[in-house]
């Protein structure tokens, strides 16, 4: 099964330019890769106010827990909230942080 | 975050009828209703196109706000079961296939009172193994358990007995060996402090224990088959020969109740074949037309063999009427016009739309032309979770998981119940999806999926000036073709997805009749589904053999329990979209959708009408709310193999679809690696018209992000222009003729 190389920096600034994709196949194998992790403790957004609010939060293990939405990580554009959630699971994939490029019009105001 | 949810009594009203409102609120005291005519309920803002319009009705106010509960969880009630209250020494007894043995506590068969605890429960007990707990109402309370836990999805014979006149207790706990799995049995002994439960109150209740509260808890995952209670203890010989034996009352005097599930399948009815008729019934919908412990796989269907369809299977999660307390109710006046409607909810910071249907009044249109609402479809996907649960949805639809406000709420909430679309906690997939609960994505200002794209469409009638009545698949259901033959034109909704056969047979017969179909949708007519007489509100699906599904449908259990119907897609059934509206879904992909180009047959003159102001090379719905592009989400071809009429115009047919879309899996018997939109000529959509013998015709565009390319552009576009043209055309009076 393929396997993220996390020296491959270059595919997060990829994704960091288009995160809406089409992505070149590298990127999208990373992608679908990332896609494919447990659900428990899975990164997401959750819409907060429709078309304008988006917050990172973590999927809960158990039925009936409340989603947790993550301190700081609420955005005003969508694409910036799904740069978050890729570069969150890249760390988790990988044990390496990546500084993600490009968050604009995120803001760093709690949820 | 949510504070206030509810839903109504019904989903489809006419005038005179009673609509009953039940809202639940948490942390508010206070909250206010009013009536709204829901015209467009897409409210992303950057479209400006949410619309609704407020309607006097005496409802409207101020209301004290409250908590409602549900429960989930299926079960089997015997109420009042006299001759157990005289109960001295017993054996208990059933199959059980437990589907989830190490989750707790769970009862399988009791007669038992919890707040002066007397009586027996025989349960899997914490360690999943089975116990029968005792108690004699002084606070003596008993438990023997084998000690050997359950396995998982194997059938055991269980029994436990107790002796009044040495107090002792017997448990046997059997796995019949298989041609390669070795039997295994357990035996237990114990003392037991018994007493009958003398409360007449108190039901005997089977895959659950009652709470303390007066309710029920500890609900069992799995399967029961003909439980039995005897007056006296049985030899283990005996109890073996009970359990085979499906007339139990012949052949034991002192049997009390012997329950054969294989009765009254599709009822929630349950039968006790024994001397005492301590019939019951089943609360919130567990599966019925099961395999029982004898199945031999020589018939594949419960009707065939109903003696091998013995059992039941309970959910703790199955769910079917919440029941809750009704806040106000209102009587649709006379004069209110046929359309969707909501009573909006509000409280300080979060509203709810309890959405209903408004239909003309019975026996009578208002319109030349009926919105066909899709609720059957509204209800498969009511409350759906796989965004929470299913570990593939992210790659099967090509996302990051993105909640909104509904979705979290129903995270946490697992008792608001599931879909069809979801498998339960036990991994078993679900069958049956009601209405009688807040549904929360059956409302406008929720994702555009299922219900909310339909009012794209809405939105356009209303804008183009297009009169229209509103009715929907339950009224298609219960009257058939007389209900559509009081319109010159039906036009259906972006994803009419399942079908009764009884609508089935509706439209075929409106459509022989000279009706005007007009499919503004994708992904239609796909999958059967059936509607109880007895218990309205829900539907139920069987996802035989394949199609888009997140879940496989267990074999041997293909049949529908409402009607002995064989379940899963049309096409399957012989009976393909493409011979009802043309074309049949092929394909589906959620990141970018294509758009259309007329083909040489759009030239014929018999479709001049609908390309009234195209341009011969205009791309048509290169734009749209749903993937950028009218052809997408999921979209359907024509096949004259599969029905597609001979005479049938294939108008325009859709490029540029994505890698990320998908030939669906009916249409590929064999996966291989070029099955996407990029490289398969397959995936696209056909726009496809053809005219019926008797003056009608039929339109259909194949595709779920049509209708969300109506509102672009303030509703000026190629796309609401065409489908006015086939909607003006499809309201005049003059006859379609048949090509020569």
């Amino acid at each position: 099964m393929y396997e993220i190389d996390p020296s491959r920096t270059d595919l997060i600034e990829e994704f960091d330019r288009n995160p809406g994709g089409p992505h070149g196949a590298e990127l999208a194998l990373a992608v679908n890769r990332l896609r494919l992790g447990p659900m428990g403790e899975r990164f997401i957004i959750v819409c907060t106010r429709r078309g304008r609010e988006w917050a990172v939060g973590r999927m809960p293990t158990a039925r009936g827990q409340p989603v947790e939405l993550l301190e700081g990580l609420v955005f005003d554009d969508y694409a910036a909230a799904a740069r978050e959630v890729f570069r969150l699971r890249w760390r988790a994939a990988t044990g390496r942080d990546a500084a993600s490029r490009g968050r604009s019009g995120s803001r760093g105001t709690a949820p | 975050m949510k504070t206030i949810v509810g839903y109504a009594s019904a989903w489809s009203v006419a005038p005179g009828d009673t609509l009953d409102v039940k809202v639940s609120t948490y942390g508010k005291e206070r909250y206010t209703a009013e009536l709204v005519r829901v015209v467009c309920g897409d409210d992303d803002p950057d479209r400006g196109i949410y619309r609704e319009e407020k309607v006097a009705a005496p409802f409207a106010g101020d209301y004290p706000g409250r908590t409602q509960t549900m429960a989930a969880g299926s079960y089997v009630v015997a109420p009042d079961p006299e001759p157990l209250r005289r109960l001295a020494g017993f054996t208990v007894q059933a199959w059980i296939f437990p589907t989830t043995p190490l989750a707790g506590e769970q009862g399988l068969i009791a007669h038992w009172c919890a707040r002066s605890p007397r009586g027996f429960a025989l349960i899997v007990d914490g360690n999943g193994a089975l116990a029968l707990r005792t108690g004699d109402g002084t606070g003596d309370v008993r438990e023997t358990g084998a000690g050997v836990a359950l396995a998982a999805r194997r059938w055991h014979l269980v029994s436990a007995s107790f002796d009044p006149e040495t107090g002792a207790v017997r448990l046997h706990q059997t796995t019949p060996g298989t041609a390669v799995e070795a039997g295994h049995a357990a035996t237990a002994a114990g003392r037991g402090a018994y007493a009958p439960v003398a409360d007449a109150s108190a039901p005997l209740l089977m895959a659950a224990l009652p709470s303390e509260e007066g309710g029920v808890r500890r609900h069992f995952n799995g399967k029961i088959d003909r439980p039995r209670v005897t007056a006296r203890p049985l030899s283990s010989d005996e109890v073996v020969a009970l359990a085979w034996d499906p007339a139990p009352h012949e052949r034991e005097a002192a049997l009390v109740a012997g329950w054969d599930f294989s009765r009254d399948i599709g009822r929630a009815r349950v039968a006790d074949v024994g001397f005492n008729a301590l019939h019951g019934h089943t609360v919130n919908l567990p599966s019925r037309g099961v395999k029982g412990f004898n199945w031999t796989g020589r018939e594949q269907s419960w009707r065939h063999a109903p003696e091998e369809y013995g059992a039941i299977h309970f959910h703790d999660d199955d769910h079917y009427d919440a029941g809750w307390e009704t806040d106000f109710s209102y009587v649709v006046p006379d004069d209110l016009a046929s359309g969707v409607y909501a009573a909006r909810l509000g409280t300080d910071d979060d509203e709810w739309h309890v959405t209903f249907f408004v239909r003309p009044p019975r026996g009578a249109a208002t319109s030349r032309l009926a919105f066909l609402a899709s609720t059957a479809t509204y209800m498969a996907y009511a409350n759906y979770r796989w965004q929470l649960r299913e570990h593939y949805a992210e790659v099967a639809e090509t996302y990051w998981t993105t909640l909104d406000k509904g979705d979290a709420f129903l995270q946490e909430h697992p008792e608001f119940g599931l879909s069809t679309y979801d498998t339960h906690f036990d991994g078993s997939g679900v069958r049956y999806s009601s209405r009688l609960r807040p549904v929360l994505n059956m409302a406008p200002k929720t994702p555009l999926w299922s219900f909310n794209p339909d009012t794209h469409i809405l939105g356009w009638l209303e804008e183009k000036g297009v009169g229209y009545d509103v009715i929907t698949d339950e009224d298609l259901h219960r009257e058939g073709a007389g209900l559509l033959r009081r319109y010159r034109a039906v036009v259906t909704g972006a994803h009419p997805e399942y079908h009764t056969t009884r609508m089935w047979d509706g439209l075929r017969g409106y459509l022989s009749r000279g009706g005007r179909l007009a499919y503004l949708g994708g992904n239609g007519f796909i999958w059967r589904c059936a509607f109880s007489d007895e218990m309205p509100g829900v539907v139920e699906l069987r996802r035989a053999e394949d199609g888009i599904r997140y879940r496989d449908e267990e074999p041997g259990e293909y049949d529908l329990e409402f009607t002995g119907e064989h379940g899963g897609l049309w096409r399957r059934l012989g009976m393909a979209p493409q011979a009802l509206v043309g074309v049949g879904t092929v394909a589906v992909g959620f990141d970018r959708s294509g758009f259309y180009r007329r083909t040489p047959e759009s030239f014929d003159r018999r479709v001049a009408f609908v390309f009234d102001g195209i341009g011969d090379d205009e791309p048509i719905g290169d734009f749209g709310f749903l993937g950028g592009g009218a052809s997408g989400s999921e979209i359907d071809a024509a096949d004259p193999l599969l029905g597609t009429p001979p005479h049938a115009l294939v108008v325009a047919s859709s490029v540029g679809h994505s890698a990320d879309t998908w030939l669906v899996p009916d249409e590929t018997g064999f996966h291989h690696s070029a099955m996407d939109g990029v490289q398969n000529p397959r995936v696209k959509a056909d726009m496809t018209f053809f005219e019926t013998p008797s003056g009608g015709a039929v339109f259909s565009v194949g595709s779920i992000a049509w209708a969300g390319s109506l509102p672009c552009d303030g509703y000026d576009n190629n796309v609401a222009r065409l489908s006015e043209n086939v909607l003006r055309r499809f309201l005049a009076p003059e006859p379609f003729a048949m090509p020569e």
